[in-house]
């Protein structure tokens, strides 16, 4: 498949951006974000709640077959615009990492095709760094919990 | 891990990316990359130091000169350090384009 997601991450800039265009209205993409049993779904993690508002918070959590906890996040809402913007903080629980700063911004391209523009701020350059290189670590855990949740209902 | 940072920390420099842009097209003698700055001949020399600990220069001897070339492997490694955090939002947001499809579909 076309890889559709853009990331542009400066040298030495304790900021990326990644950009991403879809074939959907805006209106859904935004409700992607919003509505969390949809959230649960494409993040792949449990929410514990989201209260998509200013001044809202959000909690993410993790667990493995087992029952453990595997990851586990939380942030602040500071702004919210519906079908417009969502500006947040996110940060891991239990894991030696600042919190970073988030500004979601959502436009609509077409009647069926949209856009969004996620700016993260990191406390630093290095930090930056760090997070892109383990980025791709909680993702393969989500999708091997995924994996093993499958197998063991064939069992 | 700290092998990569101290990669980023090379390029987070503009003198040093400056070195690598300019030796990326043909390999030089320190004293040619010097000459095309106004910095201090030791400060070009630190640069060229650090680049080559990172393994992003290559020296190699030519008669009586040391001739600096651009190691293309540690630079697309560079490239492509971004690759899996990037495959990793592509894959959760084709995921989210997939669910809001179906979600559209159903009304």
């Amino acid at each position: 498949m076309e890889r559709k997601t853009k990331i542009n991450a400066e040298d030495g800039k304790q900021e990326l951006v990644i950009t991403r265009e879809f074939d959907l209205p805006l209106e859904l993409l935004f409700k992607a974000y919003v509505e969390p049993e949809i959230v649960e779904q494409w993040m792949g993690t449990k929410v514990l709640k989201l209260e998509s508002k200013k001044h809202g918070s959000y909690q993410f959590e993790t667990t493995d077959t087992k029952g453990n906890v595997v990851f586990q996040a939380n942030g602040v809402i500071h702004e919210f615009v519906p079908n417009q913007k969502i500006t947040r903080t996110f940060e891991m629980e239990n894991a030696p990492f600042a919190a970073q700063l988030e500004f979601l911004e959502f436009e609509q391209l077409t009647d069926d095709t949209s856009k969004l523009r996620m700016h993260i701020v990191y406390k630093s350059v290095a930090l930056r760094d760090q997070m892109v290189q383990m980025g791709f670590a909680p993702g393969l855990n989500m999708a091997h919990n995924r994996l093993q949740d499958i197998v063991s209902k064939l069992k | 891990m700290n092998l990569r940072r101290d990669v980023f920390q090379a390029i987070a420099d503009p003198t040093r990316r400056a070195i690598l842009l300019l030796v990326a097209s043909q390999s030089m003698t320190a004293g040619a990359i010097a000459a095309n700055f106004d910095t201090a001949r030791p400060t070009v020399s630190k640069h060229l130091q650090i680049l080559t600990e990172c393994e992003l220069l290559d020296q190699k001897q030519n008669g009586r000169e040391i001739y600096y070339h651009i190691n293309a492997k540690k630079m697309k490694a560079i490239a492509d350090f971004i690759e899996p955090f990037r495959n990793m939002w592509d894959d959760r947001f084709n995921k989210l384009e997939t669910i809001m499809q179906k979600y559209k579909s159903k009304k």
